[in-house]
């Protein structure tokens, strides 16, 4: 069945029926195109998401003091509530085993200066261990350390933008800017996923914020990491006795959901994680179908080509070509055409998805792909089916009685 | 070299059955020239491609070259008449996407003969048939009676013991005609065994026999003096 006469043969057939052979091939290599394209725009889709969501640390909490919305324990209703030292200190004390680390977080916005160059950017007040909640990159000098929030140092870790803003290429590290009246030394310069409103940030010790703003021990929000091993059920546990404990510390009613709101990045995930399988699986499906759309589309075409092959089957048959070989002949046609113009389509939609990147970012697809192991198994299933699709015409035609087949015009 | 035994075939046509052939005896003996006549409707095409095994008969005994043909599946059908037999048709049925010589090949094709040898024997064939100039040619570039020429070298290609023809003459003019008898002819005096059915008298007479048929059974069976062809091209 497979010597090379047969190839022969069938090199010659598609050679002199070029319309047929393209059409079928079409078929195939437009389904699989749009399966590897379709499919790659879905993990683009799910890439976006990732990107939106995961730019923080998973394993974190941020806790937002509100205003009450009930009276509670004689405590009237539309009461702000403020957070301060002693609540990182009890946090710190009640939780320890939870807790990875802690930290506070003031920001205010201000102008910053250097030299002749200003702008307005928000200032952030925090310990050194903010930098795992917000996955902070140090592209050169360093974070603020321990020793920074004791003895409130004047030092500001900068975001690139900031530092590209007031800089340009000047070397900013070891420099002094001006921060709302106070000098601040530049120790860092940051990087941050997230994009360009992270990189206009700068980082400064806490501590220093509140001696600035006459030793004041208040701060706006705490942010806090747990230990990654207690899973997602500790962290739901703890999540509930951490609300339970600030709500009874603040005297909050346990109902009231204006009191404090905790924002637990690990949930959210979960969300999200399940939102991107919906996701996933609503592309699944469709490129599905598109599967099952070529499979039927190359079915049609070996229905056509058969029908149009009769009289030449029947000529075939009267001068000696046996059923096997007229199943041969039609099915190795098939499965020849599918497989090239099958793996031509899948090839052109990889190389269209390489060379789409982040052009379509906008439309919410970032760097969309498609694992080779995925697409060429697509493609095997489309050559499979191609060739049981062309399988039952061909036996239907290797039937027919040769005297028939000769009087089809 | 062909036997038949009280062959009937009949059609179905909707709820009607249509009795065709109604009980068919006779033999050929090697190197015979056999006319079928018949009107329209009296069986002689049935009754050819029965003997070419494109067709079953219901019941009746047929034996080709002492091989009772019998119950055959088509595999085996097909390399029967790949082996035993060639056609000529009437519509000449050459493959319309390959040159004269590919089509001459094709038998050689299905007898697995090797490329190189299939097309120095195929050029031979069409070489006899005085077509050697148009190999490389595509059957529509060729006249009517070129292209029954071509049917006739891939008939013979397969050097088959019987070759049958189907009106090989019914979609030419009478020169042409005559110039394919020449052929035919030509190929019987070599020894090779021929049936021919026609309605045309003149082509019968080119025969060596003539076998009537007339509603299904057969009215006359004579042996005549043949008409050379070659007196007409």
């Amino acid at each position: 069945m497979f010597s090379r006469d047969s190839w022969k043969e069938i090199f010659e057939t598609i050679q002199k029926n070029k319309l047929r052979t393209f059409l079928s091939g079409f078929t195939v290599a437009l389904g699989i195109f749009i399966f590897v394209v379709l499919y790659g725009f879905g993990n683009g889709l799910i890439n976006t998401f990732d990107e939106f969501f995961n730019d923080d640390a998973t394993n974190t909490f941020f806790i937002f003091p509100g205003r009450t919305s009930q009276p509670y324990k004689g405590y009237k209703s539309n009461r702000q509530i403020e957070f301060d030292n002693s609540d990182i200190a009890d946090i710190e004390k009640n939780f320890a085993i939870f807790l990875e680390y802690v930290s506070p977080r003031v920001d205010r916005s201000g102008l910053v200066k250097y030299k002749n160059e200003s702008n307005n950017y928000t200032t952030r007040g925090v310990s050194s261990s903010y930098q795992y909640a917000e996955k902070t990159m140090i592209m050169k000098g360093r974070y603020l350390n321990r020793k920074d929030i004791l003895n409130k140092t004047k030092h500001a870790v900068i975001g690139r933008l900031v530092e590209r803003d007031l800089f340009g290429i000047e070397e900013s590290i070891g420099e002094y800017i001006d921060i709302s009246g106070s000098v601040f030394k530049v120790i860092g310069v940051f990087q941050d996923d997230a994009g360009d409103d992270e990189e206009r940030r700068l980082y400064i010790p806490y501590t220093t914020r509140q001696l600035i703003e006459k030793n004041t021990d208040k701060i706006n929000q705490i942010v806090l990491g747990f230990k990654p091993e207690i899973g997602y059920t500790g962290a739901m546990a703890f999540e509930r006795s951490l609300d339970k404990f600030i709500r009874d510390k603040k005297y909050i009613s346990p109902d009231d959901r204006n009191g404090i709101y905790i924002r637990n990045v690990a949930d959210q995930l979960k969300q999200n994680q399940q939102f991107a399988g919906v996701l996933q699986m609503i592309v699944g499906f469709v490129a599905f179908g598109t599967i099952i759309a070529g499979i039927i589309g190359i079915g049609n075409i070996m229905v056509f080509v058969v029908k149009e092959r009769t009289k030449e089957l029947g000529i075939r048959k009267a001068l000696g070509a046996t059923p096997r070989s007229v199943i041969g002949t039609i099915l190795l046609e098939s499965v020849f055409i599918t497989t090239v113009s099958g793996i031509f389509g899948m090839l052109l939609g990889i190389a269209l998805l390489s060379s789409l990147g982040d052009t379509l970012k906008d439309f919410f697809i970032t760097n969309p792909y498609i694992n080779m192991g995925t697409a060429i198994f697509a493609t095997v299933i489309l050559i499979f089916f191609g060739g049981l699709a062309g399988y039952i015409p061909a036996r239907r035609a290797a039937k027919i009685k040769p005297i028939v087949a000769l009087r089809d015009e | 070299m062909i036997e038949i035994k009280d062959l009937h075939k009949s059609y179905k046509m909707g709820s009607n059955s249509l009795h065709v052939l109604k009980g068919i005896n006779f033999t050929v003996d090697e190197g015979e020239l056999v006319a079928i006549m018949g009107s329209s409707g009296s069986g002689k095409s049935t009754l050819l491609n029965i003997l070419g095994m494109l067709d079953v008969a219901d019941s009746g005994e047929y034996n080709l070259d002492n091989v009772p043909i019998k119950n055959m599946n088509e595999t085996k059908a097909a390399q029967y008449r790949n082996k035993f037999l060639g056609f000529v048709f009437q519509s000449f049925n050459l493959i319309n996407y390959k040159t004269a010589l590919e089509n001459v090949a094709l038998p050689l094709y299905y007898q697995r003969v090797g490329r190189k040898e299939r097309q120095e024997k195929a050029l031979k064939y069409l070489d006899q048939v005085g077509l050697k100039e148009w190999a490389e040619h595509l059957p529509n570039e060729l006249s009517g009676g070129q292209k029954q020429r071509v049917a006739i070298a891939r008939a013979m290609a397969a050097e088959p013991k019987v070759l049958l023809a189907d009106e090989p003459t019914g979609a030419l003019d009478s020169t042409t005609s005559y110039e394919v008898m020449d052929l035919i002819q030509k190929i019987n005096d070599q020894g090779n065994t021929i049936l021919i059915v026609t309605h045309e008298q003149d082509i019968a007479n080119m025969c060596k026999r003539i076998v009537h048929l007339k509603d299904g059974v057969i009215i006359e069976d004579k042996k005549i003096k043949q008409v050379r062809a070659q007196q007409y091209v």
